[in-house]
């Protein structure tokens, strides 16, 4: 066997990878540009945030409820005995504030959006309906990408707090209906540490959130190629590099604002 | 009011697909682009809407030279330019009605009634009135042809392009849609490109054919003289013959310089 053929594979792999980084980055300045063309994707940014934000509730409060009763149970099993019951209230709202409410909500819509966005583009580029927008003298940047990208950015928040409300909410009711606690109690323990910038970094954290989704969505689905097989590999990894640097993003974020 | 392709290359990685192509289509005149499934016509309808840049050689429309234009002006040619999609390309979560509105709603002098007006003449140029409510997924693979033709023609441009306009229609469908593309230039006097391998339509529509191969034009001409070529690529083409183009190729092989193939037609 040849020595130098693993060198040759790490070599093309970094290779493609850079590629595919240096077209992601010309694909994110010209995305960027586009939102100078207002007059395209002013019309559009409505019904955007309405299908990316507001349908995307049902999941993401189904999701931040259980997670809730759950966190309250949990807390109330391992505090028993040697931390004061209020606990609770601490643990739900810090935890459902600062972690749960936008990293799972951020991932249940790289699921929901991110899929959607890279599949629809993607099949419009592959039967060439990016195409025709071009030749109709649209620029399909600021005609699907931006729309898209802002809602994300706008309506992932707004998301966020909604989890997060029903998520604290969810564990309140578990705690007086379950835990023998009373409502003094839990809102005691929820403001114990509370800091207003809780929800600050809960709120920067899902903005970046949206914008990876949306714009990684709409990369792939962009340079999606190879009718039904391409369209489907490209859905794929719109949900699967979402989610990865949601999780990264998470630590980042941790870094620099928890510090 | 011409398109001209002069000397043009382009590769796609290792693959050459246009190898110094040069064709040129008079105003008010139909050329139809014969050759080979992959061998690069719909890639030269792409370089005419600057959808593709060439890697070498000039692409002109109205004299103007397509790959150096700004983006403005880009879009402002793209407005004279109708483009008919192999497979429609009609947005699928738009009605027939706006799909064909989408292209006049750029053009700021048009009125919302005007839209509409336009809008139901291109349907009824296409023989599909009161489909402007449908959605692309209720019509036939021929009623999709043509209702990506009327979206083309609904701003009334200059130029037609068309991706295989009769692929995978019934021979019915077919003529239909062939005497639609006589209709638009006798109606609209446009300027048409046809990529087609359908030989029975491009002899009805066309004014001059073309045969593209190995990513250059070996043979052009009016049609019956195509129809009544020696050259054994093109017949083989056209008769259906892979044995005459394989022979050809063989010959090709053997000897290392062929002489340019002529223009049907012109002395040898």
């Amino acid at each position: 066997m040849n020595w130098t053929r693993p060198f040759a594979i790490v070599g093309a792999v970094t290779l493609r990878l850079l590629e595919r980084l240096g077209v992601f980055a010309h694909f994110s300045v010209q995305a960027g540009r586009a939102v100078a063309g207002v007059a395209t994707w002013g019309p559009l940014l409505v019904s955007q945030m309405r299908r990316l934000g507001v349908d995307s509730l049902p999941i993401s409060l189904f999701i931040s409820a259980f997670t809730g009763v759950v966190m309250a149970l949990q807390a109330s099993y391992t505090f028993t005995g040697a931390v004061p019951l209020y606990f609770v209230g601490t643990l739900v709202g810090k935890t459902m504030i600062l972690e749960l409410g936008p990293v799972l909500t951020g991932l249940a819509l790289s699921g929901r959006v991110g899929a959607n966005i890279a599949a629809e583009l993607g099949t419009m580029r592959v039967s060439e309906q990016i195409d025709a927008l071009e030749t109709m003298a649209y620029d399909p940047m600021a005609y699907l990408v931006v729309p898209r990208v802002l809602s994300g950015i706008l309506m992932f928040p707004i998301v966020v707090v909604f989890a997060n409300l029903i998520g604290v909410g969810a564990g309140w009711i578990t705690a007086i209906n379950l835990l023998d606690m009373s409502t003094q109690e839990f809102v005691k323990g929820l403001q114990l540490f509370y800091v207003p910038f809780d929800l600050t970094y809960s709120l920067i954290k899902s903005t970046s959130f949206g914008l990876v989704v949306t714009l990684i969505g709409c990369f792939q689905g962009f340079t999606a190629s190879g009718g039904a097989e391409g369209v489907g590999i490209a859905t794929t990894r719109a949900v699967v590099i979402a989610s990865m640097l949601i999780l990264v993003l998470d630590a980042f974020w941790a870094a620099v604002l928890l510090r | 009011m011409s398109i001209e392709l002069i000397d043009v290359h382009k590769a796609f990685g290792a693959k050459r697909v246009l190898t110094g192509l040069s064709i040129e289509v008079g105003s008010g005149e139909t050329l139809s682009l014969i050759g080979f499934s992959g061998a690069g016509k719909s890639t030269i309808l792409k370089h005419v809407v600057g959808l593709i840049r060439p890697d070498r050689g000039s692409v002109r429309v109205d004299g103007q030279e397509v790959p150096r234009l700004s983006r403005a002006a880009l879009y402002d040619l793209r407005r004279s330019i109708g483009y008919v999609f192999q497979f429609a390309a009609l947005f699928d979560s738009m009605t027939i009605g706006d799909n064909i509105a989408m292209g006049l709603r750029r053009d700021a002098a048009l009125s919302e009634p005007e839209i509409r007006e336009r809008v139901m003449d291109a349907l009824e140029r296409v023989d599909l009135p009161g489909y402007d409510t449908r959605f692309p997924s209720e019509l036939s693979g021929g009623q999709k042809k043509r209702a990506g033709l009327a979206r083309a023609i609904a701003f009334r441009p200059r130029y037609l392009l068309y991706d295989e306009p009769t692929s995978g229609l019934d021979p019915v469908t077919t003529t239909t849609i062939d005497r639609l593309i006589r209709k638009m230039q006798s109606d609209l006097g446009t300027t048409s490109l046809v990529i087609t391998h359908d030989m029975e339509s491009a002899y009805r529509i066309s004014d001059r054919i073309a045969m593209l191969y190995q990513g250059r034009v070996v043979e052009e001409g009016a049609p019956d003289q195509i129809r009544n070529t020696r050259d054994p690529i093109v017949r083989g083409f056209i008769e259906g013959k892979p044995e005459l183009v394989e022979q050809a190729e063989a010959d090709r092989a053997r000897a290392p310089t062929r002489p340019a193939v002529p223009r049907t037609g012109e002395p040898e």
